[in-house]
C-alpha cells in the first residue's frame, strides 16, 4: 500500500494513534484528577519535621517495599479503617524544581502498608529502635537497618534523644542517640494516619466499602467446629512487635506481659481498657496505641488475644468468654475517654 | 624430505599441524556465514554501543545480585549508599537504560540502514547519542546512591536533569534513523523499521509525558506513573526488540518471515491495546474505577498482538527446525519467543481483578518482570548480538562459552522465577486469609533464597557473555583464511 511506503505518513499515523490514546488514558484522567480533587476537611498538613522526614523516606527508597494505599478489598482491612480515596493524595504536590510529586502509593508490599502506621504504631521509641535495626524488635524482619541515622555518644546532652537498644549493638561505654534525621523520619511515619471522612461517607462516586469479603459459611456444623478467632495469630499481628513473641517485652522500652500484674489479674477490666483505648501513663515505656479501637477488634477477637496472653509464657489466669468481654466493653464505652 | 634443507612450508602443512585433536566435548555448531564487510566506521560505533551495554549489564546485575542477597542477609552491610532502597532502582535503571537500551540501539544502528539498503545517515549522531545515554546512566547511578531521586515512581527514579541527556540521545537517534529511512533505496519500509522507529517515537513521548510537571499532582502522579512504567516496558523495549527479531530471525533461518501481514496486525494491535493498560498496576486503588476497567480490557486485548507475533515467528521456523541444533544464535531466539508468548500472557492473566487479589503487591510481579525483561528482551538481544558481531569483526566467540552463557541464563531464570511465583501465590493466599503479616515474611524466606541462587547463575552467565564479547572484539588469534589469502595474492601481484 502506498500509505505504508511513505515514512512520514506511516510514522505520523503511528504517533498520532499513540498520542490520542495517551491523551485519553493518561493526560485527561490525570488533569481531571488534579482539578477535581481536594484534601478532606479534617486533613492535617505535614509538620516541617515530617516534610523533611518524607524527603528521607523518598531518598532511601522506602517505597520499594512499603505501599501507602488501602485497597477497597477485604484483605486490606488490616491496613486502615477505610479504603483510600483520591482526596487522601490530593495534598501531594511537586516536591521542588528537581523532583516530582511523591504520592508514594507503591506497587510492592514486601513490608507492611504504611497508610496508617501512625495510628497502628504511635510509639516514637519503638519506631526509633526499629529504624536503628528492625531485628531488635522483629526478629524475622528483613528490613534494612538505618544505623547512619543514629550516632553513639559518650555523654549525650540534655536535648539528645536516647535510644535504648541491647548492649551488643553499641560499642562499649557509648550511648545511642537519634540524629535529627531519624527524628524527622519518625515524625513523618507518625503523621501517617487516615483522615476521617466527613460524616463517615466518601465523596460521590468513590468506593468506600471493602469488596470481596470472605464468605462466612452458615452451616451449623461449620460453626460448631469453628474454635473462634486464633489468639496467637492476633497477638502476632497486633501485639508482638513490642511485647515480643516471648511476652517479655523489651527492657526499657516495652513492658513484659509475662507475669504482669495487669495481665494475670482476675479482674480483666484494666487490661481490656488498655487494649481498647491504649496506654501512656508510664514514662519509662513507649506509648501503647488504642489497638482495639484502631483495628475495630470484635469482642471475641479481643477475648482470644487476652486469653492468649493470660495463659502463655507461664501466665495462668482464668480464660474469658467473648460474652464477658462484650459486656465489659459496653461498660468501658460509658467511661470518659482518658 | 631427507635433505638438510629446511622444507619450504608456505601453507603451514608441516608447521601448523595440530598434534592433539581436541575431544569433541560438545557438539560443534555451524560458523557464522561470511558476509560482505560493512562500513568500518559504523562497525566501530555498533561495537561501542554493545560494549557499553555489556558493561552496564554486568554492573547492573551485580547490583541486582547484591540486592537479592539482602533478602537473605539484611545486615550484610550498613553503608547508606548501599542500602536496599537506594540500590534497587540503581539495578533496574542500569539494566533498563544502560544495558537493554544501548544494546537495542546498537543493533538498531545495524538493522535500520541494512533493511533500507543504504548507508546510515550520520555515524556522528550515533556517537553523540551513545555518549549522552552513558552520561545519564552514570550520573543517575551516582544520584540514586547519594539519595537523590525523583519521588519513587518506578523507572523514573532519575531526576529530570539526569534523564534529559537520555531524551536528547533518543531525539538524535530518531532523526538519524528517519533520515536514513528517507534515503532508502527500497520502495517499501521493511517491518523492522516500523517497530524500531515507532518505539523511539513512543519512548520520547512517554519520557516527555512522565517528566513534564503539569499533570503530576495528587493521583495524577500515579496515573502517569502507571502509564509511563508500562509503556516503557511495552512500547520502548518490546517494540524495538521485536523490530530486531523481524530482521535477524529470518536472516538466521535464511528464509523470509512467515507473514508480513501478521507483523502489521501485531504492530497496530500493540499500539491500540498496550497504550491503555498502565493503570492495571493500580487495580483497587483510588484511581477511577472506569480507568482500571479500561486497563484490564486492554490487557486482555494484548492477546491479539502476542498471538499474532508468536505465530509469525514460530511459523517462520517451520521447515527449518533442523537448523536450531546447528546454530548458536537460534536457541536464544527460540527461548525469547517462548517467553514472549508465556510471559506476555502471564501479564494478561495478572491484570484481572480476581487475580489481583492474589498476586498484587507480592513478588509475583518481580518474577513476571524478570520473565519478560530477561526472558524476552535479554534473550532476543543476545541472539542479535551473537548474530551481528561476527559480521562486524570477523571473529566468533568460543562456542562452548556461548553454550555456558545460554544454559546458565536459562536455568538461572527458571530457578529465580518459578519458586518466586509459587511462594508469592501462597503468600497472597495467606494475606487473603488474614494471617499475621510477619508470618508471610517468614514463609517467603526459602523462596527468596532460591531467587538469590537463580540470580547468581544469571549473573555468572553475564560474565561468560562478557568473555564472549571480548573474544568477538579483541582476540586476533583466529586468522581469516580468505582475507589472508587475498592479501597474499595482492602482495604477490605487487611483487
Amino acid at each position: 500500500m502506498d500509505f505504508f511506503d511513505n515514512h512520514t505518513k506511516l510514522f505520523g499515523a503511528a504517533f498520532l494513534l499513540f498520542l490520542v490514546l495517551t491523551v485519553f488514558v493518561a493526560l485527561v484522567p490525570a488533569i481531571n484528577n488534579e482539578k477535581n480533587n481536594a484534601p478532606l476537611p479534617g486533613f492535617q498538613p505535614l509538620s516541617d519535621d515530617a516534610v523533611k522526614g518524607k524527603a528521607l523516606f523518598v531518598a532511601n527508597g522506602c517505597v520499594a517495599c512499603h505501599t501507602q494505599q488501602v485497597r477497597n478489598v477485604d484483605m486490606d482491612k488490616m491496613w486502615g479503617q477505610r479504603p483510600s480515596v483520591a482526596p487522601d493524595y490530593a495534598a501531594n504536590e511537586r516536591t521542588d524544581l528537581w523532583r516530582n510529586t511523591a504520592t508514594l502509593m507503591g506497587t510492592e508490599r514486601t513490608g507492611p502498608d504504611l497508610t496508617s502506621i501512625g495510628t497502628r504504631q504511635p510509639s516514637k521509641e519503638w519506631n526509633l529502635v526499629h529504624l536503628f535495626n528492625p531485628r531488635i524488635v522483629v526478629k524475622e524482619s528483613i528490613m534494612p537497618a538505618y544505623p547512619w541515622l543514629f550516632e553513639v555518644k559518650k555523654e549525650p546532652s540534655q536535648e539528645d534523644v536516647i535510644v535504648t537498644v541491647p548492649e551488643r549493638y553499641v560499642k562499649e561505654g557509648g550511648i545511642l542517640v537519634a540524629k535529627k534525621e531519624a527524628l524527622q523520619l519518625v515524625a513523618y511515619l507518625l503523621s501517617l494516619k487516615q483522615t476521617e471522612l466527613p460524616g463517615g461517607a466518601p465523596p460521590n462516586g468513590m468506593v468506600s466499602t471493602f469488596l470481596y469479603k470472605k464468605e462466612t459459611k452458615e452451616g451449623s456444623e461449620e460453626t460448631s467446629a469453628n474454635p473462634g478467632p486464633d489468639g496467637s495469630a492476633l497477638y502476632a499481628t497486633h501485639c508482638q512487635a513490642c511485647h515480643q513473641p516471648t511476652g517479655e517485652g523489651l527492657k526499657g522500652a516495652f513492658p513484659a506481659l509475662k507475669g504482669s500484674e495487669i495481665v494475670v489479674n482476675d479482674n480483666p477490666e484494666l487490661m481490656l481498657n488498655i487494649i481498647i483505648n491504649g496506654y501512656d501513663a508510664r514514662e519509662e515505656f513507649g506509648v501503647m496505641p488504642a489497638i482495639g479501637k484502631n483495628a475495630e477488634l470484635k469482642p471475641d477477637e479481643i477475648a482470644a488475644i487476652m486469653n492468649h496472653e493470660r495463659t502463655s509464657w507461664g501466665n495462668n489466669a482464668r480464660k474469658l468468654s467473648g460474652q464477658e468481654v462484650s459486656k465489659l466493653m459496653d461498660a468501658i464505652k460509658q467511661l470518659p475517654n482518658q | 624430505m631427507s635433505g638438510l634443507l629446511v622444507p619450504k612450508d608456505e601453507r603451514g602443512l608441516i608447521t601448523h599441524v595440530a598434534h592433539h585433536a581436541a575431544l569433541p566435548f560438545v557438539a560443534r555448531k555451524k560458523s557464522a556465514q561470511v558476509r560482505p564487510k560493512i562500513d568500518p566506521e559504523l562497525a566501530r560505533l555498533i561495537l561501542w554501543y554493545i560494549g557499553c551495554a555489556t558493561f552496564w549489564l554486568v554492573f547492573g546485575t551485580t547490583v541486582g545480585e547484591y540486592v537479592g542477597i539482602k533478602f537473605v542477609a539484611p545486615d550484610v552491610d550498613e553503608v547508606s549508599w548501599l542500602s536496599f532502597g537506594r540500590l534497587r532502582p540503581v539495578h533496574t535503571n542500569a539494566v533498563f537504560w544502560g544495558w537493554a537500551s544501548l544494546a537495542m540501539l546498537g543493533l538498531g544502528h545495524y538493522v535500520v540502514p541494512r533493511v533500507s539498503n543504504t548507508q546510515l545517515f550520520s555515524t556522528k549522531l550515533g556517537w553523540y547519542a551513545l555518549v549522552l545515554i552513558n552520561v545519564t546512566v552514570f550520573s543517575g547511578t551516582l544520584c540514586l546512591m547519594a539519595g537523590i531521586n525523583n519521588g519513587g515512581g518506578e523507572y523514573r527514579e532519575y531526576i529530570w536533569p539526569v534523564m534529559l541527556p537520555f531524551a536528547i540521545g533518543l531525539v538524535l537517534t530518531l532523526y538519524n534513523f528517519v533520515k536514513t529511512i528517507a534515503n532508502r533505496t527500497t520502495k517499501e519500509i521493511y517491518i523492522s523499521n516500523w517497530y524500531i522507529v515507532a518505539s523511539i517515537i513512543f519512548g520520547i513521548t512517554i519520557t516527555v509525558v512522565a517528566y513534564l510537571p503539569f499533570w503530576q499532582n495528587g493521583l495524577g502522579e500515579t496515573i502517569i506513573q502507571g502509564y509511563y512504567m508500562h509503556q516503557g516496558v511495552g512500547m520502548w523495549f518490546m517494540l524495538f526488540t521485536l523490530g530486531i527479531v523481524y530482521y535477524f530471525l529470518p536472516q538466521q533461518l535464511n528464509k523470509p518471515i512467515y507473514s508480513y501481514s501478521l507483523g502489521i496486525l501485531a504492530f497496530w494491535a500493540q499500539i491500540l491495546f498496550y497504550t491503555t493498560i498502565g493503570t492495571h498496576h493500580f487495580v483497587f486503588s483510588s484511581i477511577a474505577w472506569w480507568l482500571q476497567t479500561v486497563a484490564i480490557v486492554g490487557s486482555a486485548g494484548m492477546i491479539i498482538p502476542v498471538v499474532a507475533g508468536t505465530t509469525n515467528f514460530v511459523m517462520t521456523f517451520k521447515g527449518a527446525w533442523f537448523k536450531v541444533p546447528d546454530s548458536y544464535t537460534l536457541p536464544f531466539f527460540l527461548t525469547g519467543i517462548v517467553f514472549y508468548f508465556t510471559g506476555s500472557l502471564q501479564g494478561t492473566a495478572e491484570a484481572f481483578r480476581s487475580t489481583n487479589l492474589l498476586w498484587h503487591f507480592t513478588d509475583f510481579t518481580v518474577a513476571h518482570s524478570h520473565l519478560t525483561m530477561y526472558g524476552i528482551i535479554c534473550f532476543f538481544l543476545w541472539a542479535g548480538i551473537y548474530a551481528v558481531l561476527p559480521r562486524l569483526t570477523g571473529l566468533e566467540p568460543p562456542q562452548i562459552t556461548v553454550g555456558v552463557h545460554f544454559w546458565l541464563a536459562l536455568i538461572g531464570l527458571l530457578f529465580y522465577t518459578i519458586p518466586l511465583m509459587y511462594g508469592s501465590t501462597l503468600r497472597g493466599l495467606m494475606w487473603m486469609e488474614g494471617k499475621p503479616f510477619i508470618d508471610s515474611v517468614i514463609f517467603m524466606a526459602p523462596f527468596w533464597l532460591w531467587r538469590a541462587i537463580g540470580g547468581s547463575l544469571m549473573w555468572l552467565s553475564h560474565l561468560f557473555f562478557a568473555y564472549n564479547m571480548y573474544h568477538m572484539i579483541v582476540s586476533s588469534v583466529v586468522i581469516d583464511i580468505r582475507e589472508t589469502a587475498f592479501e597474499a595474492i595482492v602482495q604477490e601481484n605487487n611483487d
